[in-house]
């Protein structure tokens, strides 16, 4: 991926979160993708994430695929660990750092070409597995790298560029990540910053595999008048089934809400989200309920956005495995090592 | 009844014919364990379908004295429990051998040979009159012939008794129908035959020290030794008892015994694609991490693999090879992929490779295997076989150095990172080609981007012609700096001068170290080299260059040990004769005797 590299200028009245970090040491290179590219302010909302989360940038595993979307990496958190691996199959290098590492704070990002074609088999089991981590994926309709080819997110009758009209069914990650059990699912749209935000910090705080699916416009592919991942389309037809705050561990919810109409969740570290309900009919432990609710709104071409299903119950991959609480990766040889007596004893059930 | 009286005491083959998922599979270990236990030294090869039940399996067992555990070729006393290959089972009977069948039903006259004895063993009657339940009649078959052929070889009745038990340790009330069983075929030769037969066993002292273990086994106890910690697989034959053996001895050493808390993480993945992917994040990490597969698996892997190459990540892969290409025979063996495996994946890409000769091997290559991946910062493929993987060899007991600790290679801890004044990923400090790393996580100064895409030296994005240059350029200095590192060859001179010799690897070892003393016999001296690891390194270039005449053996269609040594050593190919097996049975000697005479009667080896 290309990268520049942005001059790091540090005003003194810049805020500064709980590690003393101010909001530029989250940031990362100069973006080299198109003016307007809706990716750019998903990268602007991960940024704001992290630094309101106070998580220290190197404790961060910022990891992608390839495609424009799993460029962006580079542009935020030049501080973390970051790995750009083979088309498709980001999720299983982060199978592998959580295994060794389940230290690491693991955020991937993808697109729906890297998800939903080469790697739906990555994606999909990724999920199965409940692996933990953050996985943005940032949904156009289209290839951008080669040049506006549909993807398999790309809606029925949507016209390319050049004019020519998808007749496949979409595969949508959202419904496909309800239907395999994913613990965290979430849809928003790359211009709702306000709603992006909350939803990132929640995912990034799930035990387990967190879900955003962002619609993010292609503005050089993808945004002309009969596509439905247009800015105008999506603006015109979003709609937010549900609000979420979210609050970090030991702060006080100060905010007035209606009872009846909040929802609070806690999640594994003791912050809470705050789900506030647009939609009375939204229930967002109901996974057969959520599922009818998105396709009932999808059936009017309507784009159902927010925290759409949680369970907090269910144990990643780890809480399945039982793995000891110390990362893998850090413990001593002499605890893993039986030694040569164990081997002479063993050795005579071979005899 | 020709060559009837011709004694081969303590030195012929057995071939069982049966039929697979009948449970012969016990009977025959069985068999092979009991000699075992007599001091005898055995080798046992199973040749079986890729099915589950009712096909065709042939187990061969040879008793061998002087310890030549290949094959030799011949069979001298065939048990033919299939009707189905009773004819072709009739055939492979060596001249003045024993068959003994099944003679519950008759068999054809036609279905006869007269220069071996023929005799008939009514097991499934026997069988049918003792025991009343259908599975048990199938299963008692196999135990009777065991007993039949005590009687006819002279096996160690309380040898056989105590296997029994161990057997069914955990069913007891087994053991008791299964010794009578073996008493069925047992009384039934002795009271019909003259036992023992001219061709039978006595004891000897020459297996103590040693153990039988599949190379499988022993390669996933190398792996919970180097301190292995994650495994990711995908199940394929033959690799799959690596994964399994692995994770039986992690659940017995690494598992907490009063929380139950697991010290490692196996992950059965979705395909190989991911398998590889799931090594290479956890090495990334710093967790010693491993990926058994064969052929089709590592055809999968190869995107990952050269990923791993460029972006600099250690990764252990075991392929157990067996017989391609496609699907090919999955159940049979071969040496097909060291090719494939040499420079697997696209553009400039070369790979450190480890082929072990024996289970023993198994156990230390695969400790290697770690501490070169981590050292070089590769990926490292150990090459076995199915031959290796999968069939009980007989080896010296496996030895453990309590002092080893395993080379993790150049990681900058993160106190050597807070006093550098700034990390760069690939540097070459050293002159070794080999840059310093770091584990994430670990340090604010650590932090670097892994990538696929070209970078420069300082691990930044380029497209530049002279930044990627440096770096491609750098991974050749590491290859160099590999080949000081690998394991020697193992040489054995033939004691005396010679311009010829043989170049082998892996599981070819006994085939052709019986054949070098066979031809020594017959006045043709050998010296032998056999390739532990690529690159080759100046020991391989030097054993070449100081013979006129190699003979390459190896067990694959298209001679890829020698192409690799065409392209990779200034030896010329015109000096290089290949001797080849790719039947899918394991290589035996007679095949490497009868090319190097026929060379030698042609004048190619004066």
């Amino acid at each position: 991926m290309t990268y520049i590299a942005k001059p790091k200028i540090v005003h003194e009245g810049l805020a500064r979160n709980a590690l003393g970090y101010t909001i530029r040491d989250y940031e990362g290179g100069m973006s080299t993708l198109c003016a307007g590219c809706g990716h750019d302010s998903v990268t602007a909302a991960i940024v704001q994430a992290f630094f309101e989360l106070d998580i220290p940038p190197h404790s961060v595993g910022k990891m992608s695929g390839i495609g424009c979307s799993s460029k962006t990496p580079a542009y935020f958190l030049a501080a973390s660990h970051g790995f750009n691996s083979v088309h498709g199959r980001m999720p299983s290098i982060a199978t592998g750092a959580s295994a060794a590492n389940r230290g690491l704070h693991l955020l991937g990002v993808s697109g729906d070409g890297d998800s939903l074609s080469i790697g739906l088999g990555q994606f999909a089991h990724a999920i199965r597995r409940n692996l933990n981590m953050t996985y943005v994926l940032e949904n156009n309709g289209v290839y951008g790298l080669t040049k506006g080819q549909f993807s398999a997110s790309a809606d029925v009758g949507t016209k390319a560029k050049k004019g020519e009209v998808n007749e496949q069914q979409p595969i949508d990650s959202v419904q496909m990540a309800m239907a395999q059990g994913g613990t965290f699912v979430a849809r928003s749209f790359s211009g709702d910053k306000e709603q992006l935000v909350p939803l990132l910090k929640a995912a990034f705080k799930h035990d387990g595999f967190a879900l955003v699916d962002v619609l993010s416009p292609c503005v050089t592919f993808n945004d002309h008048e009969s596509s439905t991942k247009s800015y105008a389309y999506t603006r015109q037809f979003f709609h937010r089934a549900i609000h979420l705050d979210y609050i970090p561990p030991a702060k006080e919810i100060k905010a007035a809400y209606d009872e009846g109409d909040v929802m609070p969740v806690e999640l594994h570290d003791g912050s809470r989200i705050l789900l506030r309900k647009v939609s009375k009919e939204y229930s967002v432990n109901n996974r057969g309920a959520a599922l009818d609710y998105i396709r009932t709104h999808q059936r009017r071409g309507e784009i159902v956005t927010g925290l759409l299903y949680i369970d907090e119950s269910e144990p990643d991959m780890h809480g399945i495995n039982q793995t000891t609480a110390k990362p893998l990766s850090e413990l001593p040889f002499d605890a893993l090592c039986p030694g040569s007596d164990a081997l002479a004893d063993l050795q005579n059930r071979f005899r | 009844m020709s060559g009837r009286s011709k004694s081969r005491v303590n030195d012929f083959v057995v071939r069982l014919a049966n039929v697979n998922g009948t449970g012969s599979a016990s009977a025959n270990g069985l068999l092979m364990k009991a000699i075992f236990r007599m001091g005898i030294p055995v080798m046992g090869k199973n040749f079986f379908p890729s099915n589950i039940q009712g096909l065709p399996t042939w187990y061969e067992i040879r008793i061998t004295k002087d310890a030549h555990l290949a094959r030799s070729g011949r069979v001298d006393i065939m048990v033919a429990m299939n009707a189905e290959t009773y004819q072709k089972d009739l055939r492979e009977v060596s001249p003045g051998g024993t068959l003994i069948y099944d003679s519950t039903w008759p068999r054809n006259s036609v279905l006869s040979r007269p220069d071996i004895t023929i005799l008939g063993v009514p097991l499934a009657r026997m069988c049918n009159e003792k025991f009343g339940n259908a599975r048990a009649r199938i299963l008692m078959k196999n135990m009777a012939y065991v007993g039949a052929l005590a009687a006819l070889l002279e096996l160690d009745r309380d040898v056989i008794k105590q296997l029994v038990e161990e057997m069914f340790a955990a069913k007891k009330a087994l053991v008791p129908s299964n010794m009578d069983a073996i008493e069925l075929g047992y009384n039934y030769a002795i009271e019909n035959f003259e036992c023992p037969l001219p061709t039978r066993v006595e004891p000897m002292d020459k297996t103590a020290g040693h153990i039988m273990i599949d190379g499988n086994t022993a390669a996933a106890l190398g792996c919970v030794y180097a301190g292995a910690t994650v495994g990711a697989w995908y199940p394929i034959t033959p690799s799959t008892s690596l994964m399994d053996a692995f994770k039986g001895f992690a659940e017995r050493y690494r598992k907490d015994p009063k929380t139950g808390d697991r010290n490692f993480c196996i992950v059965q993945a979705e395909d190989e694609l991911s398998a590889i992917g799931i090594v290479l994040g956890a090495s990334w990490n710093g967790a010693r991490s491993f990926t058994p597969t064969s052929g089709p698996g590592l055809s999968l892997m190869n995107e990952f693999i050269g990923f791993a190459y460029f972006a600099e990540l250690p990764a252990v892969l075991f392929d157990v090879q067996r017989v391609g290409p496609s699907t090919g025979m999955p159940t049979r063996t071969q040496q097909g992929d060291i090719l494939a495996a040499a420079y697997a994946s696209h553009g400039d890409t070369r790979h450190v490779l480890l082929f072990p000769a024996n289970p023993k091997e198994c156990f230390e290559l695969s400790v290697k295997a770690f501490d070169l991946a981590d050292r070089l910062q590769t990926p490292v493929i150990v090459l076995l076989d199915l031959d290796i993987g999968m069939n009980d060899w007989m080896c010296e007991d496996l030895e453990w150095d309590d002092s080893y600790q395993p080379d993790r290679g150049k990681v900058l801890s993160a106190e050597e990172l807070e006093e550098a004044e700034k990390f760069y990923r690939y540097l070459d400090s050293d002159g070794d080609g080999i840059p310093y790393r770091t584990y994430p996580g670990v340090h604010p100064k650590g932090a670097y981007f892994v990538r696929g895409s070209g970078h420069n030296k300082y691990g930044a994005y380029t497209e530049e012609a002279d930044e990627y240059k440096e770096v491609v350029d750098r991974l050749c200095r590491k290859w160099e700096t590999a080949a000081e590192l690998i394991p020697d060859p193992v040489i054995r001179k033939s004691g005396k001068p010679t311009d010829l010799a043989i170049v082998s690897v892996g599981s070819c070892d006994y085939a052709v170290t019986e054949a070098i003393a066979i031809l020594a016999e017959r006045g043709i001296a050998l010296d032998y080299l056999r390739v532990k690891a690529f690159p080759f390194g100046d020991k391989v270039e030097e054993f070449l260059e100081n013979h006129d005449r190699v003979f390459v053996v190896e067990q694959n269609r298209d001679a890829q040990l020698k192409s690799l040594l065409t392209l990779e050593t200034d030896y010329p190919k015109e000096r290089m004769t290949s001797v080849l097996n790719y039947s899918g049975l394991p290589i035996d000697c007679r095949c490497i005797v009868d090319a190097i005479e026929q060379a030698a009667a042609k004048g190619v080896a004066a």
